[in-house]
């Protein structure tokens, strides 16, 4: 009797003991995540208020100033990189969901997958080539050319993977009507999968929203209100490279400030994306 | 003798090295409801998804033979006119889940990209649903997803989206497997109504069933067309010693 109560006693304990463990664990992997948010917020917030988002930034030495030029920057060059990206994006996952065993769709998907890979800021020097030389200038167009290559993976991935779940059941429905494959395609297939599309954009976005590297010498950043496509433009995450590595101690500040602002509009994004999932998913 | 609608001639169909239908000759008169039965794998479902070509969405499918609607070599004519002529509903209620009752059952029209006036479709949305037996049930809840309908009603609603085109033959295939008996009932019942009007070729691997809602039965057996006639001849006196076995449940 007493070598099964000290049996079962030893499991209750070892069992506790695991349980206990797991939760720390799991717990110490989101204690970094409320630190940066911590940090960030208690030195960018008071920072952050309608003339830091308005204005545009002052010479040293001067107080005040604001970010607007940054702000417009980042949504200008998401707004190119969409462009550039989502539309190629979207029918290279329709091809790779149709077309599953072929060659071309291997070679695309390893393609796809290499390119995801491959470090931005050696995508930034491929646009410098590709787009900044050539136009001998640097550009909000070529810093959209680079962050629309960096979200092109997420949104062909994306879009193949949600496809793929679209039951043929759906197809043959449509083709069963008479409808052509192409209309099929686009008045059937694509809505069922456009919560998983918009959501792999979404996350596209706030992936590019904070890269500096690919930046650095094509979008190059810009003290002024740039609306020219063709000259150099400011973005978020410039803007805080910049400050934070100069020696003003009032840049710094506003580095702070920039980053609060940036870290907000990925939050944002991503919290977005759950409710786009979910409000808009398709039962099959 | 009623005149024949759909004539199938010499068809044999294989996938890569497989061999699924030999030497199939069969004719449809209009407006009857023939029931294609036979054990599984018999390729049932394929030949009625040779019919409407619905088999070429395989890739490695190869048919020979001819298949006329109404003196139409359909193998010589666009698949997209073939299955507008010839409508056809699955084993699995399929309704479009991003669609509406109403967009579900005008779903033909739209994704053709054929524009009708509003009272057009309203009427064909009408219509279409009335001939299915769904109407009354669904008359207030038109713009609700059709996925929230029940399986039965689903079913349906599949049927009113196939007749909407007004398709001169219409292909069910085991259109009450998924379903409960009561659903089963009320499709049969439907089935048996429509024939008055359309022609019906329903592949169903329920004897009973067969027995029940058609005028002609075609009895499947590896691929081979073992016996066609009358179904009440047929269940009453088959010719052939495998249809005998295979209604009196010796296999399948």
């Amino acid at each position: 009797m007493g070598k099964i109560e000290t049996s079962v006693h030893r499991r209750i304990w070892v069992d506790k003991l695991f349980k206990t463990l797991i939760i720390l664990l799991s717990l110490s992997s989101i204690v970094p995540m409320f630190l940066i948010l911590f940090l960030i917020t208690k030195n960018g917030i008071s920072v952050v208020n309608w003339e830091f988002l308005s204005q545009l930034p002052k010479p040293v030495g001067e107080t005040g100033g604001g970010i607007s030029n940054a702000i417009f920057g980042t949504l200008w060059l998401i707004g190119l990189s969409f462009i550039v990206s989502v539309p190629l994006g979207i029918f290279a996952g329709i091809f790779l969901s149709e077309y599953r065993g072929g060659k071309t769709a291997y070679l695309t998907r390893l393609s796809i997958e290499i390119l995801q890979g491959i470090p931005s800021i050696v995508i930034g020097i491929i646009a410098y080539v590709w787009v900044v030389m050539p136009m001998g200038s640097f550009s909000a167009l070529s810093g959209g050319v680079a962050l629309g290559i960096m979200m092109l993976p997420v949104i062909v991935m994306a879009t193949e993977e949600t496809l793929k779940l679209v039951p043929d059941s759906l197809r043959e429905a449509s083709l069963a009507l008479g409808v052509s494959y192409p209309r099929t395609i686009m008045k059937v297939i694509l809505p069922a999968g456009l919560s998983g599309i918009l959501s792999g954009i979404l996350l596209g976005i706030a992936r590019v929203a904070g890269e500096t590297a690919p930046l650095l010498f094509t979008a190059f950043g810009s003290p002024f209100m740039n609306q020219n496509i063709l000259k150099p433009i400011s973005s978020l995450p410039l803007t805080i490279f910049n400050y934070a590595t100069s020696p003003y101690p009032e840049w710094h500040t506003l580095a702070w400030g920039a980053s609060f602002v940036l870290i907000s509009f990925v939050l944002g994004l991503n919290l977005i994306t759950k409710l786009v999932t979910k409000k808009w998913k398709v039962q099959f | 003798m009623e005149s024949s609608v759909l004539k199938i001639e010499n068809l044999a169909a294989s996938f890569g090295e497989h061999t699924i239908l030999k030497e199939i000759n069969l004719s449809f008169s209009r407006n009857t409801l023939t029931a294609i039965m036979g054990p599984s794998g018999c390729g049932k479902t394929t030949l009625i998804r040779c019919i409407n070509r619905m088999h070429e969405l395989v890739p490695n499918a190869r048919v020979s033979g001819k298949i006329f609607l109404d003196n139409q070599d359909v193998y010589e004519t666009d698949p997209i006119i073939v299955r507008r002529q010839i409508g056809m509903v699955f084993q699995r209620p399929n309704p479009f889940p991003t669609m509406s009752i109403y967009d579900n059952a005008i779903a033909g029209y739209n994704l053709n990209g054929i524009k009708l006036r509003k009272e057009e479709m309203d009427q064909t949305v009408e219509e279409s649903l009335r001939k299915a037996a769904l109407w009354e049930e669904v008359k207030d809840s038109l713009h609700r997803k059709g996925s929230f309908l029940s399986g039965g009603q689903q079913q349906r609603l599949c049927i009113a989206r196939a007749l909407a085109m007004h398709p001169e033959v219409l292909l069910l295939d085991e259109p009450t497997s998924a379903l409960d008996p009561k659903a089963t009932a009320h499709i049969e019942e439907l089935v048996s109504q429509l024939k008055n009007t359309i022609t019906i070729i329903q592949v169903t691997h329920n004897i009973a069933q067969a027995a029940r809602v058609s005028d002609f039965t075609a009895f499947l057996y590896l691929g081979e067309l073992v016996e066609f006639g009358p179904t009440a001849r047929m269940f009453t006196g088959p010719k052939d010693r495998r249809t005998d076995e295979y209604l009196s449940g010796k296999f399948g």
